[in-house]
């Protein structure tokens, strides 16, 4: 409960996050725009959802707790099938604002190519579902306060930061895997994007028990990288060539003049 | 009770995104490269849009016989350069954010309650929601009106050329910012962090930081020292309106101001429109002072080829004129987004003529700093939920001026930059208060993850 817990959970949710940010997306302003854009989304998805929970809690009994516990998992459910349903929607959006802008301007190629819009507005939607999720649990661990006072666990604040970041990882990943297979029509990847975007959040439901919803969570992150890096082209060759710096289009476009 | 020597009467002039005429990508003659050198030899201190202006009127009749190629270059560029500009203003602005909400979580100054402007003096301290409605309602037309006569009496002295009367108000303005109000913060900082400090150091900053930023915005100075400096400005103003305002006020003010900037920049008779028109017919820029300016102007000189910088020093005056006697404050706070529109070059180099090559820059009228930092800061006075609400009011905003410049970018006239952003602020903040402030804090309290 210091400031040492809270760099370190800042860090620990947000540092792959921001370093992608910062080598990947901070030099290009048409890529900036797209994330805000991406993260403006996900706020949306989360109005809409948070506007039909909150009717179904005026509606109901408010002293039965495990009605009230329902109505939070119907609102979970719900929340993220409408966070998908935006994805798609600020696909197809994309979609046409390149086709317009392909049109407008008789060129070939267009400013920005659907795959990085793809990993932009992934880690868009990740930023802003990371910083709801875990922005004011940062804020309380700046302030005076002990960790589980009534029995709860003591874990909270890193357990909340691990988690944060595999979902902001997720979610860049889904939304990569998500643009390829609308890209390809294949409309089984979207379905099991979803489903495991769902898998993920039912998993969250057995916290405090931190072993059956983090470590899972972690192996669909990392199925879910792997698939994602397929799908944007990576191979075991392409990796081994990169890592041993022997990949000559990488070294060739790096020392491309800007 | 009404505080009596700090208040700042504001006269907005709305932010409008405007477009000055852009000339196509052409080469340049030697002797119209000659002219427009000893131009800004000569004019020295007059902003370079002038020349880009007479620039723009004669190579007009070139652009048509630009090729297809070109065209779709430009296009290409365009885009790139449209969004490069998006984020020369997304930078200044969250900036601006960045530093009012770090005092407004900070320095408790700022939030707690000291009276109220005499332009608001309805107190909300009543005891039904409808008188209080009423009263902010009440509070909200005497500020927009004060507001609209302070407009139309600066459009009036500018068509009858009055610019020393012009000039010596915003010098007084900037005065009072750069000295009393960042006195008074700095003081309240000390005061929140308990550092000790003795008058003459304290004498020696203020009078340093603020003799900087008074050359700095009205004459000349490194491009980006004005652009700190107006950011610094517009935050303050931003933090006295949060201070001052009372809750209710505060938004119902945003809402209408929002409504005044559309009217006044887009009806034929509104004082911002003919104020910009004015300007465009005398081809002057319009109030350098209190405007943010983004532009960089690179002039190839023709003996030696190597680029000579020169910041684009739009004798900026703080964009926010805070009137500081007691009587007579009227702040103008122009909220004009006007992409200059330099030549944007793409020149041959092989010719040994005079290259003209300018950015286009972009500018931003200090009053949207203001607003937007304003409602920014609100939320996080005053919403419960806290930084959610921040977070949704700061994307929303950014959207909405990526929104605004997009539209300035098809329709090529002056806009108002303040609707669109403050709309979906005052949207995203009600919905995130209400709605999904409950939402978020019952998935935290189960860990829930959505």
């Amino acid at each position: 409960m210091t400031t040492s817990v809270f760099f370190g959970c800042t860090f620990i949710a947000f540092g792959p996050a921001i370093s992608l940010f910062l080598f990947t997306i901070a030099r290009d302003p048409l890529r900036v725009i797209f994330l805000i854009a991406g993260a403006f989304f996900w706020l949306v998805s989360l109005l809409l959802s948070s506007l039909v929970w909150f009717i179904a809690v005026q509606i109901s009994n408010k002293e039965n707790a495990s009605v009230q516990k329902g109505l939070l998992i119907f609102g979970v459910v719900l929340s993220v099938l409408l966070q998908e349903t935006f994805r798609f929607g600020y696909y197809k959006l994309l979609k046409r604002a390149n086709e317009g802008l392909m049109a407008l301007s008789q060129e070939d190629a267009m400013p920005i190519s659907i795959r990085q819009l793809a990993y932009v507005s992934g880690l868009g939607f990740g930023f802003m579902s990371g910083a709801f999720s875990v922005v004011n649990i940062l804020a309380d661990s700046l302030g005076p306060g002990t960790v589980g006072i009534h029995g709860d666990s003591q874990h909270y604040f890193v357990s909340s930061a691990f988690m944060t970041m595999a979902v902001i990882l997720l979610h860049m990943f889904w939304g990569v895997v998500f643009f390829d297979a609308c890209e390809k029509k294949r409309w089984w990847a979207v379905v099991i994007v979803v489903l495991s975007h769902l898998l993920v959040s039912c998993l969250s439901f057995l916290n405090p028990q931190y072993e059956g919803s983090l470590i899972p969570a972690y192996v669909v992150m990392c199925l879910m990288g792997m698939w994602a890096f397929s799908s944007a082209g990576g191979s075991l060759r392409n990796l081994k060539l990169c890592l041993t710096c022997r990949d000559k289009d990488f070294l060739l476009a790096n020392h491309r003049p800007r | 009770m009404n505080t009596s020597g700090s208040e700042e009467e504001f006269c907005n002039e709305r932010t409008s995104l405007m477009t000055t005429e852009s000339p196509p990508v052409s080469s340049y003659h030697v002797e119209t490269g000659i002219s427009s050198l000893e131009d800004t030899q000569t004019k020295g201190r007059r902003p370079i849009t002038n020349e880009s202006n007479n620039r723009e009127a004669d190579h007009e009749g070139e652009s048509v016989e630009r090729d297809s190629t070109a065209d779709s270059e430009d296009e290409e560029m365009s885009l790139k350069y449209g969004a490069k500009h998006v984020i020369m203003l997304f930078v200044p602005v969250t900036l601006c954010m960045i530093v009012v909400i770090a005092t407004i979580k900070s320095v408790s100054f700022y939030t707690e309650k000291g009276g109220q402007l005499i332009y608001t003096p309805f107190t909300e301290d009543t005891t039904s929601v409808g008188q209080r409605l009423l009263n902010s309602v009440l509070n909200t037309l005497i500020m927009i009106s004060v507001i609209v006569v302070m407009t139309i009496f600066l459009v009036v002295l500018y068509k009858y050329r009055c610019y020393k009367f012009i000039h010596g108000w915003l010098i007084l303005s900037s005065l009072m910012l750069l000295f009393w109000f960042s006195f008074m913060y700095l003081g309240e900082v000390f005061k929140t962090y308990n550092v000790a400090m003795d008058y003459p150091t304290l004498a020696l900053v203020i009078w340093n930081f603020g003799a900087v930023g008074m050359v700095c915005i009205h004459w000349k100075g490194p491009l980006q020292l004005q652009q700190a400096y107006l950011i610094m400005i517009s935050a303050l103003m931003a933090l006295v309106f949060i201070k001052y305002l009372p809750e209710w006020s505060a938004w119902v003010i945003l809402g209408a101001i929002s409504v005044y900037d559309l009217i006044a920049v887009l009806c034929p008779k509104g004082p911002l429109r003919m104020l910009v028109e004015t300007a465009q017919e005398r081809n002057e820029p319009i109030f350098p002072a209190l405007i943010y300016s983004s532009a960089m102007i690179w002039m190839v000189g023709m003996t030696e080829h190597s680029a000579v910088q020169q910041p684009s020093h739009q004798e900026t005056n703080s964009d926010e004129e805070v009137g500081q006697s007691h009587h007579d404050n009227t702040e103008d706070n122009r909220n004009m987004v006007v992409p200059e529109t330099e030549v944007h070059g793409a020149q041959s180099r092989t010719t040994s003529a005079v290259e003209l090559e300018e950015e286009r820059g972009i500018k931003l009228g200090l009053g949207d700093f203001i607003f937007y930092s304003v409602l920014v800061g609100k939320a996080s006075a005053t919403a419960s939920g806290d930084w959610n609400t921040t977070l949704a009011c700061f994307v929303a905003i950014l959207i909405g001026l990526c929104l605004t410049l997009l539209l300035l970018a098809i329709f090529k006239k002056a806009l108002p930059a303040l609707p669109i952003s403050i709309t979906f602020g005052l949207v995203f903040y009600f919905s995130t208060d209400n709605l999904v402030r409950p939402f978020m804090d019952n998935l935290a309290a189960h860990q829930f993850y959505i």
